[in-house]
């Protein structure tokens, strides 16, 4: 993301325009936080400083906040994560096999992310599935009773999606 | 409304309550009047803690200040509970209503409600009530025509963290810090957010008080115990026929909850999530209420085949992770007992530790900073007492 001078100035120019429609307050933080992190998919050390450069913060604030939050973490990640529920309800319904399903189809193990960077894989607290486990989002979307052939099919329809966009 | 995830289950209350009616009734009384009919209906929070929200109300109203906050909890992170989605998504109306009329009675202007980041699919929906809200009048300036009223709603986003649910880390959080919850006092309904007094209510909670203003304190003391007043929304999962979200009078014995959703044969329910207890078969005639099982509602069926040592690492490897770290018996106190579970399904736990993570867990219980630490050991303690001779006498699987 932000590798050159010219990058870092518009990266600069979107957080300035975030902070406009949000407020300048310490309170826009997670929010533009939250949105680096679903257009750039990470936070890393140049946009931590710049957003604290616009807010007048110390950049070891934004690192803390970054880092306590489970969506916000600066480390790279795919354009799609997949965080399955590790929850007892999606346990016993079977999360281990969904587990399984996408580290062979991903070929990669949880919290860990695709060479091609497409996909991470993530467990999740509790998605509020429970009964219809096991179940898993992506990104922002939700996906339940859950088989390891749907596992691979969701997988699937992620990569069909970025081909489909470069066309 | 959103792609709806069905969730089955039987009828709910909130389905017979007339739009708008609470809000009308509470608009057309004084101040006072209002938070006496909270006081009187005796209705208790509903995310699990059971304050009384009359209480909480009158405290906040009590507050001399330029601005005061409602906030509504939606960050429902407790393992194993999902009402609070099925509320948001198919009756947001009455959780703003509930908001607007604690808007009125405690004197704010603005409401948020904090959403869970693993429910950013409901953002949408949400907002497009509130913004109907807005163009019918039943938000914004002079609500419903009342004269001085002004009350607005905000949709705010939680971003991973369970402990966010304890409402002075949700209110960090919303200041834009670390979720760690605040030593209290002071309390949020004196200085809250943004040092404003501020009333935080879960979602469920604020529903109940629309459909308490419609349909009167007397209707809703007609369900449930004498100590808990009301009807209550639980989460059925696990191993059961019927799982789904169930509406039950207070007082429903874990056996009668069992058979309504087809759990009967089950080994053990847990009650309350993760920071719940164990409740074992033996014990199904106990009642669901807050004089003998208190619960925010997440029920967890247990089947007969299930090792309960794996019930108990399921939840320590939880808390193990949401752990804010802030205090040291949580961050440090977990991940003993923990290793304790692990050693015991080994049939290799000494029973000198075995004691000592015994003690440990009461001091989490006691010198923990919250309510997370403070009900962390809870799950694996009572495990212990329901099953403790199943679980000691493993033998060493070497």
């Amino acid at each position: 993301m932000t590798t050159t001078i010219t990058d870092q100035d518009q990266f600069k120019t979107d957080v300035e325009a975030l902070v406009e429609k949000l407020g300048p307050g310490r309170s826009s933080l997670i929010p533009i936080l939250a949105d680096v992190k679903r257009r750039f998919h990470r936070i890393d050390s140049e946009s931590m400083q710049t957003i604290a450069d616009v807010l007048d913060i110390h950049p070891v604030e934004v690192y803390s906040v970054a880092s306590f939050y489970a969506f916000l973490h600066g480390a790279p990640e795919g354009q799609f994560v997949i965080r399955l529920c590790g929850t007892l309800s999606c346990d016993f319904a079977g999360k281990e096999a969904i587990a399984d399903a996408l580290k062979a189809e991903l070929g990669i193990g949880f919290d860990e992310t695709t060479d091609d960077g497409l996909f991470t894989l993530e467990w999740a607290s509790c998605v509020g599935m429970c009964d219809q486990g096991p179940a898993l989002l992506v990104n922002d979307e939700v996906h339940t009773r859950v088989t390891p052939e749907t596992a691979k099919e969701i997988v699937a329809a992620c990569r069909a999606a970025v081909v489909a966009k470069e066309g | 409304m959103p792609a709806t995830i069905e969730t089955q289950g039987n009828a709910l209350t909130y389905e017979t309550i007339e739009p708008e009616a609470g809000l009308k009734a509470a608009l057309a009384m004084s101040r006072a009047d209002l938070v006496d009919t909270v006081r009187d209906s005796d209705l208790k929070g509903r995310g699990g803690a059971g304050f009384p929200t009359g209480m909480k109300w009158g405290f906040c109203a009590a507050e001399k200040a330029d601005q005061k906050y409602i906030i509504c909890n939606a960050d429902e992170g407790e393992p194993g509970t999902f009402k609070d989605r099925v509320i948001l998504t198919r009756f947001a109306d009455l959780v703003f209503e509930g908001m607007t009329i604690g808007g009125y009675a405690v004197g704010a202007s603005l409401g948020i409600i904090y959403l869970r980041a693993e429910y950013t699919y409901l953002r949408p929906h949400l907002n497009d009530v509130i913004q109907k809200r807005r163009a019918a009048g039943l938000l914004g300036h002079n609500v419903c025509g009342v004269e001085g009223f002004d009350f607005d709603i905000l949709v705010a986003m939680g971003a991973g963290a369970y402990v966010c649910g304890e409402e002075t880390a949700l209110i960090e959080s919303l200041e834009g810090f670390r979720g760690e919850p605040r030593n209290r006092p002071p309390f949020p309904v004196v200085a809250g957010l943004l040092n404003n007094p501020t009333v935080v209510n879960n979602v469920e909670t604020l529903a109940s008080v629309a459909a308490i203003m419609a349909k009167g304190t007397d209707w809703f003391k007609g369900f449930g115990t004498d100590k808990s007043t009301g009807y209550k929304l639980f989460s059925i999962s696990g191993d059961c026929e019927k799982p789904g979200v169930y509406e039950f009078p207070w007082g429903i014995t874990v056996a009668d909850l069992l058979k309504e959703v087809g759990g009967e044969g089950a080994m053990a329910v847990q009650i309350g999530g993760a920071s719940g207890v164990c409740i074992p078969a033996k014990d199904f005639a106990r009642a669901l209420a807050f004089e003998d099982i208190p619960t925010g509602g997440s029920v967890m069926v247990i089947g007969p085949d299930r090792d309960i040592l794996d019930v108990a690492e399921n939840f320590l490897d939880f808390f193990v992770e949401e752990s804010c770290g802030q205090c040291t018996p949580c961050r440090l106190g977990n991940m003993q007992m923990l290793e304790a579970v692990k050693l015991l399904k080994q049939g290799e736990c000494p029973p000198a530790f075995l004691k000592n993570v015994k003690e440990l867990g009461a001091t989490m219980q006691v010198a923990s900073k919250c309510g997370l630490g403070q009900t962390s050991p809870s799950a694996f303690l009572s495990i212990l007492e329901g099953f403790g001779d199943e679980i000691t006498n493993r033998a060493a699987s070497a």
